[in-house]
């Protein structure tokens, strides 16, 4: 193949379960290759909180909405020849096989790079695909294609309950699901026909308690296959690979079974002609013991395939990381013609890209799941993904890599010896497929349950529940024996934190630190290689272990350690990572050795090129002293650490950190002090005369009561030193007060609840620069919802298009005041909530600040231009604003307008009620950009499925509080042609107003069709929804309107200001421009 | 379990515990970076004489199965890993890997920091060594007393002590092969009964006369441990099959064509071995990942005219395989058989049958 001039490259949209940062590492690292081969690279995503959307790493970028028209207008602007679907994840292959259907691929002589087209096809369409797999002689799973929910259940029939149902063309196995009986296979098959974008599911047989394998493969034109890594789920078939715990290599399989898969699995990928990376997915017959199946053992393993998917995905992200072979960056390179053979191989740098990665440690992938924040929702796992991101950690024995795994997890600070206090009384203890389950396997090994029947009650192969037990023996030892350096050591390999240690031989971490200091028991790093050695590499790619030999010299060139933000979870998302991705680079810029530290595979700050030495080890004190005392030199001086842009995770670090004696460079623990404690906060603002809600910090029940009565009702309470708005409310009364503080008490984990006057007005964000002497305020963020909606979950609009002057100049002002009166070096987040002049009371008052980099610091940057993450890191490592040549105060605004909208997963997630609340839902984010407020808001509403059609039929169902206030917005859907519909109450409203609305039920058990069938058989297109009081009980009514508007993917309002927004931008004229980003930046736009 | 460490001839010590057999072991150590496939190696006679190292630290996971082994005995002298796994579980496990080892009389050491071995071997080389529970300086003493690696004839120790027929044949024989055991691995001869080939196994001395005497369709000549240089009068035996007969060599084989054909062989400072090596075959450009095992490498200069190198290793350019021209004469350094390893070129198994139809060259 000819290699192309142009390329464009789709990216794959929010972060949403299913669809994580792997496609932003993926798409960044294409982009590089696409321009190291002298390519000009065109790219286009939504999500401004990617790396890839750097006006740095593709040679155009366009943040813009991902559909069909859009990319078609891209397209006919850019005129690239040819276009690289495979690294956007399902979106960016769904949206390359429209265009392509569409004829615009052929229309502007655009050919698809890489994998074509017919083979995408075959992979993805279960008819094609098994015809292939019967023709190479590959074993097929029995499975129809079904379109209608009669055909399912004449499937089912067929086959035999249970049956899987997969949905054709989905992420994340959105949709499907395991049915046992007629009823479920009826639910799981409308849902999963709702979701298909093609109305196709797969019914397949359930081959449950089977082995669930991946191999990682690729293949360039010339026809040379490889494997990347092969993969062993921990949870056998039946829970999703990405819901699942994952290691690496396989562990359980001879070297026959191995080669007989990846035989099958070349096979597969050089009939399919696939260019590029594939991921494969079989499922291999277990021990008979613990499953029975047809067959004589002795002969080859029966097997099948299950899966392929002709692009990279979160397994690909997951394989190059555990393998250091870069599997996205190795396939642009192949779709721009390319060998194999022909690349060299980035981390050897004298071998190429055509081998086979070779282990010597063992790799362990731990999925993180949102049950901290949605504790109601169903934490069943099956055959859809709920997690939203994941941790991986590395070491030389599979217990010590998954103890440092659940370390990574960051989860309440639980380690493998948690227990669900309920175990303690519960007879015996479930081990269905939960969040929960690895520690529910430790619980019962540690009730001497045998292996064997644990084994068959779960279809988990013994060799992992043996090493389970093994886990179990040595806390058993430590509980008894006299801790010496052989057992501290044998503790240490096995994965026993110090904490752990100290847990359970009695002591405090700290004096287990210094016996294991006296006993010469210390980490030592070794390196990822892609070769287990045998080649000299260059990597700077390493994890910690407890054997001889340290891999990992302390190096001159004044580093700097910069901590990362741990897995994607909702609160603390890729916006982090972007951050740290940065802070790397300006450090490199700025001169200085970067060392980064994370456990997530999925992203670009774990990729081995991001900075000078990156250790994948968890985010925790021992992980993060214990490298520090790796980098100290001779002199025994540690490199100072980097703090803010790892979101909560690395702040919550500075005050171990600082009690360590170790060194921080940005805004040190007294300003974060000063910030996080309310009483030091409190009088911070009333010495510096900045007004802020009435309130104050909590303990007790008593105490609450007391501060509430005093401030009077509404109040905000919330915990202090969490991130996300876990366990936030506005408590309108004393008895929603008594039954909310318990659960706020409890995310606290013993330190104060804030409690709040809650104050109605605009929310209104800044982030600033500060270098202790100036103040940068790239730029003013207000809010479209009002307060009480998590920020992360609002939409935010720059410029502030509705702050007056006198607003902004109190907010630039107090802003400045704020972080020099807190000696804030590096980067401030600060909240205001802004009120009318006519209430004469203070126009702004200050929500809450953050000595840190925030959730919007990759959409300030892009919209602003200004290197936010770079200016703050030069100024932490001493360099003034005024020398990087910044005057400080209010940047001047843009000539643009850009909209941040949320995105949310909840479809993926049963049971989690999606109304917008104090506690952030989303798990992504979009941007809308253009000239006008109109456009750009239209823009972000479509990018994040939030747009209203046209003469949408809209479902309405509004609280007794929001119905005067809803009205214009109801009559604004009527005047625009929207046929309405209404639960009793608000039907009633309507009808007296002469507005003409359909009513629909909200009862259940009565009539037909009632508010649930008209959303599901698609009568209605829209819903606004008011939730009554939360902690009254009646949100349980409209809860059912909310599922069921997830499940059909609709959207569905529950704050009437994104209604507004919504209904205005439904009704706008205005067409919205495509233009790149720079274009917009530099009011450039033609 | 006792202490136990592995004692390098250049003095470095490496602390781990006694596993499998009692006792000391000597041999030349060497690294292997399969992360399957124990078994199969510690029945290959290619690692007579050797300590084996396995870089992949978690070993014995899947347990023992007496249908895998490659030869009937167990070759390395001992094996050096991170960890034996206490507990083996596969639907074909008949024992655990540790008592294995102790029965057959494997000597061994777990606890090591293996990738400090590898790193020390992929620097100085290989080098000989040493498992003991006796201390270090003791160890070394007797280091410098073991005989050289190079000078052993390691094939003639491992090879069959008379001519035998590989039981397992196909029923009706398309052809017949004569093969010269130089420490063969029983792949080889599955690989060519699936192929319709009945197989007479000869002992590496057998000269070109005895293999001829079976009136075979064509011979191959097997891998195995040691020097080629060691192997003159096998070379000069391999240099009268030459045009008589279809040949086939593959790893020691392979050595002892090329230098039947005129080429030199030298030794690699720490070998190939595992199972993820990229050969280009040079005809089509093809890349294949291969398994490899092999301490010793074909020097091309002096290569016969009629000849040339077919295969290159990709990653240090050495040869990997030679062809003649115009004669039924191939050879290959790497494992087409695998076991353990990727099966990729088996289809080189098909290539031999075809120069044993008629086929005039490679």
């Amino acid at each position: 193949m000819t290699k192309p001039e142009s390329v464009l490259i789709i990216g794959s949209g929010a972060i949403v379960i299913g669809q994580a940062a792997e496609f932003d590492y993926a798409g960044t690292q294409a982009c590089k290759a696409v321009r190291e081969e002298g390519v000009r690279s065109i790219l286009v995503n939504s999500n401004p909180a990617t790396i890839m959307t750097d006006l740095d790493v593709a040679d155009a970028v366009y943040i813009e909405p991902l559909t069909a028209d859009v990319l078609e207008r891209v397209i006919a602007r850019e005129r690239p020849d040819g276009l690289l679907p495979t690294l956007g994840g399902q979106t960016g292959l769904n949206l390359a096989v429209e265009l392509a259907n569409a004829g615009v691929l052929d229309r502007y002589g655009v050919r698809l790079l890489g994998t074509p087209l017919e083979s995408i096809r075959q992979a993805e369409d279960r008819e094609l695909f098994n015809g292939l797999l019967a023709s190479l002689g590959e074993p097929v799973l029995e499975s129809e294609s079904c379109e209608t929910l009669a055909a399912c259940e004449a499937a089912a029939a067929a086959i035999g309950l249970p049956v899987v149902v997969r949905p054709a063309y989905t992420l994340g196995g959105t949709g499907g699901g395991i049915a046992r009986t007629a009823e479920e296979l009826r639910a799981i098959a409308a849902g999963g026909l709702a979701a298909s974008p093609i109305s196709q599911v797969l019914i397949e047989r359930y081959l449950g308690g089977w082995k669930e394998i991946e191999y990682e493969v690729m293949r360039d034109g010339a026809g040379t296959c490889v494997t990347i890594c092969n993969m062993e789920n921990l949870d056998p078939m039946g829970v999703h690979t990405g819901d699942s715990i994952v290691v690496a290599p396989s562990q359980t399989l001879t070297d026959k079974d191995y080669q007989m898969l990846r035989s099958a699995a070349l096979r597969i990928i050089d009939a399919l002609g696939i260019e590029g990376g594939c991921n494969i997915q079989f499922s291999l017959a277990p021990r008979p013991d613990v499953r029975a199946w047809e067959g004589d053992p002795r002969d080859p393993l029966p097997y099948y395939v299950i899966e392929v998917n002709p692009r990279v995905s979160r397994s690909s992200a997951l394989a190059s990381k555990a393998t250091g072979y870069p599997i996205a960056r190795v396939a642009a390179k192949i779709a721009c013609g390319r060998a194999l053979a022909e690349i060299p191989n980035a981390v050897t740098q004298r071998t190429t890209a055509a081998f086979e990665p070779a282990l010597d440690y063992c790799v362990v992938k731990i999925p993180r799941w949102p049950f901290d924040k949605f504790a109601l929702g169903d934490r069943q796992l099956g055959t859809q993904m709920k997690a939203t991101g994941e941790v991986m950690a590395i070491d030389r024995t599979f217990e010590g890599a998954l103890a440092k795994a659940v370390r990574s997890l960051e989860f309440g600070r639980r380690t493998l010896l948690w227990e669900d206090p309920a175990w303690r009384e519960a007879g015996a203890i479930d081990l269905s497929a939960t969040d929960t389950r690895l520690w529910a396997l430790m619980a019962a090994l540690r009730r001497d349950r045998a292996t064997a029947a644990i084994a068959t009650e779960t279809g988990i192969d013994p060799w992992f529940l043996e090493r389970l037990a093994r886990i179990v023996a040595m806390e058993r030892r430590l509980l008894s024996e006299p801790l010496d350096g052989e057992l501290l050591l044998a503790a240490k390999r096995m994965g026993f934190s110090d904490e752990m240690v100290g847990r359970l031989a009695d002591r405090l971490p700290e004096h287990v630190r210094d016996l294991r200091r006296q006993l010469g028991v210390r980490a030592v790093y070794k390196m990822v290689d892609t070769c287990a050695a045998e080649f000299d590499a260059v990597t700077p790619y390493f994890y910690s272990t407890w054997e001889q030999e340290n891999e990992a010299e302390p190096q001159a060139g004044n580093p700097a350690v910069v901590l990362g933000s741990g897995p994607i979870r909702i609160g603390q998302g890729i916006e982090f990572d972007y951050a740290s991705v940065h802070a790397a680079r300006a450090l490199r810029e700025a001169g200085r050795r970067a060392i980064l530290v994370n456990s997530n595979p999925e992203t670009v700050s774990t990729d081995f090129d991001t900075s000078d030495r990156l250790y994948f080890e968890p985010l925790d004190e021992e992980a993060i002293r214990a490298i520090l005392d790796n980098e100290a030199g001779e002199d025994g001086v540690a490199p100072p650490s980097i703090v803010q842009f790892g979101g909560q995770t690395a702040v919550n670090l500075a005050e171990p950190l600082r009690r360590a004696g170790r060194a921080i460079i940005g805004s040190d623990t007294e300003a974060i002090d000063t910030a996080e404690d309310r009483g030091l906060f409190e009088r911070f603002l009333q010495e510096l005369g900045i007004p802020q809600p009435p309130g104050g910090a909590v303990r007790t029940l008593e105490e609450a009561m007391k501060t509430a009565q005093a401030i009077g009702y509404p109040v905000l309470v919330r915990p202090s030193y969490v991130l996300g708005g876990r366990a936030m409310e506005i408590v309108q009364n004393p008895r929603e007060m008594v039954g909310f503080l318990a659960q706020a008490a409890e995310a606290a984990e013993g330190r104060p609840i804030l409690i709040d006057k809650y104050l109605e007005g605009r929310e209104v964000e800044v982030d600033a620069i500060c270098d202790g002497e100036r103040v940068l305020i790239p730029g003013i963020m207000e809010h479209i919802e009002r307060a009480g909606v998590h920020s992360g979950d609002s939409m935010a609009i720059y410029p502030p298009i509705h702050l007056d002057a006198e607003a902004r100049a109190l907010i630039a002002e107090y802003t400045e005041r704020i972080a020099l009166g807190l000696g804030a070096v590096g980067l401030t987040n600060i909240q205001y909530v802004v009120l009318p002049p006519e209430t004469g009371g203070p126009r702004v008052c200050v929500l809450e600040v953050n000595p840190r980099a925030s959730r919007t610091v990759p959409f300030l940057s892009k919209v602003t231009g200004v290197p936010m993450v770079r200016l703050a890191v030069r100024a932490m490592c001493g360099q003034s604003l005024a020398e990087q040549g910044h005057e400080g105060g209010l940047w001047p605004e843009r000539d643009l307008v850009a909209v941040k909208a949320p995105v949310f997963s909840m479809s993926k997630l049963p049971a989690v009620d999606t109304y917008l609340g104090p506690e952030m839902k989303s798990t992504g984010e979009v941007m809308g950009i253009d000239r006008t407020y109109g456009a750009a808001l239209a823009k972000a509403l479509r990018a994040a499925g939030l747009a209203l059609a046209p003469a949408t039929p809209v479902l309405l169902s509004l609280s007794d509080q929001t119905k005067t206030e809803a009205l214009p917005l109801v009559r604004g859907l009527h005047e625009a042609g929207c046929p309405l519909y209404a639960t009793e109450g608000t039907g009633a409203m309507l009808e007296a107003l002469g507005i003409p609305a359909t009513t629909v039920t909200k009862v259940l058990s009565g009539e037909r069709p009632n508010v649930v069938d008209v959303i599901r058989d698609g009568t209605v297109r829209g819903v606004l929804n008011t939730p009554e009081g939360r902690l009254t009980g009646s949100l349980r009514d409209g809860f059912h309107i909310r599922r069921a508007a997830a499940e059909q993917r609709i959207p569905c309002y529950t704050s009437l200001d994104t209604a507004r927004a919504a209904i205005e931008a439904m009704r706008g004229t205005v067409t919205p421009a495509v233009a790149r980003l720079d274009e917009y930046v530099n009011g450039a736009v033609p | 379990m006792a202490s136990a460490r592995l004692v390098l001839a250049d003095g470095a010590v490496f602390e781990g515990r006694a596993a499998g057999a009692p006792g000391h072991a000597e041999g030349e150590v060497v690294f292997n970076t399969s992360m399957t496939g124990y078994q199969e190696m510690l029945t290959d006679p290619s690692y007579a004489g050797q300590l084996l190292t396995l870089t992949y630290p978690l070993i014995g996971n899947y347990g023992v199965d007496g249908a895998v082994e490659e030869s009937a005995a167990m070759q390395p002298r001992g094996l050096i890993v991170r960890e034996i796994a206490p507990f083996a579980s596969h639907p074909r496990a008949s024992g655990s890997l540790g008592a294995f080892l102790a029965e057959r009389g494997v000597v061994a050491i777990e606890g090591v920091d293996t990738r400090a071995v590898t790193r020390r071997i992929r620097r100085q080389g290989v080098m000989p060594g040493a498992i003991t529970t006796a201390p270090a300086g003791e160890a070394l003493e007797r280091l410098r007393a073991m005989p050289a690696y190079d000078g052993v004839d390691w094939a003639a120790r491992v090879s069959t002590a008379r001519p035998r027929e590989w039981p397992d044949g196909p029923a009706e024989p398309a052809f017949r092969v004569a093969l010269i055991d130089g420490g063969v691995k029983r792949n080889i001869m599955r690989s060519l009964a699936a192929r319709g080939c009945a197989v007479s196994v000869l002992p590496v001395d057998a000269s070109a006369d005895d293999a001829l005497a079976l009136r075979p369709d064509g011979v191959v000549w097997s891998p195995g441990p040691g020097d080629p240089r060691v192997r003159t009068a096998q070379v000069e035996e391999a240099r009268r099959l030459i045009g008589t007969v279809p040949l086939f060599g593959i790893c020691l084989g392979h050595q002892v064509i090329a230098r039947a054909l005129g080429a030199d062989t030298f030794k690699l400072p720490f070998g190939h071995r595992g199972g993820n090596h990229p050969v280009r075959d040079e005809r089509t450009g093809a890349v294949v990942v291969t398994a490899q095992n092999h301490g010793y490498a074909v020097d091309p200069e002096g290569l016969a005219a009629s000849a040339e190198v077919s295969h290159v290793n990709l990653n240090d350019g050495t040869v990997e395989g030679i062809i003649m021209r115009d004669e039924p004469v191939m050879a290959i350094q790497y494992h087409a058989e695998a076991s353990p390893g990727p099966l990729d070129s088996m289809g080189m198994f098909d290539r031999f049958v075809n120069l044993m139809r008629g086929e005039r060259a490679p």
